[in-house]
């Protein structure tokens, strides 16, 4: 049984395939990522993380899932030469880049505790699987094409439950510009999607990977268990030398 | 024929002379090599030129990814006049009022979309962007150089069929609450 919603400013989708109750498992699901929502949502007056930028609370009242939050997001910021920053530069915090990932993960252990096999998430774009898809095979995930988003550009089968993250820039494609200076440059790279053991992991990733711009595929080349694939503003794509496992459905 | 002899005995003389004095020039000459004045300058000579061309090379590279420090996307206080923005219905004349009008924030997740549409002769003419998604805001630089084993290839649409798509989050719909909000205050 498949839903989709839309939540938290995107489309979620949930399809779980070995359910006996499909109906409970999807509501599960669902008020998982409202519950984060609303906690976590820098756009909610209410969020505690609106609390804790208004200086409404102390480090000492915040949730266990806030701090874990605040561990992961300082844990990212250090693996990745600080390209992962929760701190905005008006100073605020906003957990959004971590959260999104974090909140996929869980959501998909939430299924998996209570003995779903195959079924996936999809998130905006960021995909945990599990298991296999309807036909028995590898589940399968297409790159969108970042100037023709109905397109995809690849195809890649997912082997052991791996997450799929890709970051991008925002209404770039056939009408290329930045937002914030015209006359500049745009960046080289559109898009970058990042395989990793999980999607948390990927998507943190991806994240601070796709701010290095060029280098950005070097750093996830240099990760191991992690494969990339960018493509920059020719329409020209980069991948890691281990990314073809990724490809084919047989290997 | 003593004249003969005589000038033979001289030519043979020479001959055997210039054959003795040239081997002497050729042995020093060889002599020489191994010892290596004229060998071992050619060697620093043509060490250099290579060195030239190469010590460059890298400079050249580096300027390159450290001139361009990563630039963290899209910022949220834009002033662009994007084309992208949705040509009007074409609505019967005077539906819109003139004038600039400020559309809600809507909340695209990494960030929030605002615009501003401007109505001129009662069409939509132009929309801002006031606030913009940057879910990707960084300072740092590094230097990582290409590294050799990445694979490129030209991007391709593909006709299979997937069970699921990834790409970035996607702001339209943001982008239309927005817009929306604001072309319902033009209204007449």
């Amino acid at each position: 049984m498949k839903q989709v919603r839309k939540m938290m400013g995107m489309t979620i989708t949930v399809e779980i395939l070995d359910s006996p109750s499909p109906e409970t498992d999807l509501e599960k699901v669902f008020s998982y990522f409202d519950y984060v929502d609303k906690k976590f949502s820098p756009y909610k007056e209410t969020s505690e993380i609106s609390k804790i930028n208004r200086g409404e609370l102390q480090e000492r009242d915040w949730s266990e899932d806030m701090k874990t939050v605040f561990t992961l997001s300082t844990e990212t910021n250090q693996k990745t030469n600080g390209y992962f920053d929760i701190t905005a530069p008006n100073g605020k915090i906003d957990p959004s880049g971590l959260v999104k990932g974090w909140a996929i993960y869980n959501a998909a252990q939430i299924l998996q505790k209570i003995g779903r096999e195959n079924f996936y998430i999809d998130a905006g774009g960021d995909i945990q699987s599990r298991g296999k898809n309807s036909r028995g095979e590898d589940w399968s995930v297409g790159i969108k094409n970042p100037f023709h988003p109905e397109e995809i550009v690849k195809v890649i089968y997912i082997k052991n439950n791996e997450g799929v993250a890709t970051s991008g820039s925002y209404l770039r494609g056939q009408h290329i510009y930045n937002p914030k200076n015209k006359t500049k440059p745009i960046t080289e790279v559109v898009s970058l999607t990042v395989i990793g053991p999980n999607i948390y992991e990927a998507d943190r990733f991806a994240t601070a990977a796709f701010a290095m711009e060029q280098n950005g595929i070097n750093f996830i080349e240099n990760l191991d268990g992690f494969e990339g694939y960018q493509i920059d503003k020719n329409g020209q794509a980069t991948m890691t030398s281990g990314f073809k496992k990724y490809t084919s459905i047989n290997v | 024929m003593k004249k003969f002899l005589l000038s033979f005995v001289f030519i043979i003389a020479f001959t055997f002379y210039a054959i003795l004095s040239s081997s002497k020039q050729l042995g020093i000459y060889i002599n020489n090599l191994p010892v290596g004045d004229p060998a071992s300058k050619s060697a620093p000579t043509s060490d250099p030129q290579p060195d030239k061309t190469i010590t460059p090379a890298p400079p050249t590279s580096n300027p390159k990814t450290t001139k361009k420090p990563p630039q963290p996307a899209p910022t949220p206080t834009p002033t662009p006049s994007p084309k992208p923005a949705p040509t009007p219905p074409p609505a019967p004349k005077g539906i819109y009022r003139d004038g600039s009008y400020t559309g809600t924030t809507a909340d695209a997740y990494y960030g929030n979309v605002q615009v501003a549409a401007t109505i001129q002769g009662g069409r939509l003419t132009d929309v801002q962007f006031l606030q913009y998604p940057s879910d990707r805001r960084t300072s740092i630089q590094i230097n990582t150089q290409a590294m050799p084993y990445l694979i490129t290839e030209a991007i391709q649409a593909q006709n299979a069929q997937v069970d699921i798509v990834s790409g970035a989050t996607d702001t339209s719909n943001a982008f239309i609450e927005s817009l929306g909000s604001a072309l319902a205050q033009a209204k007449n």
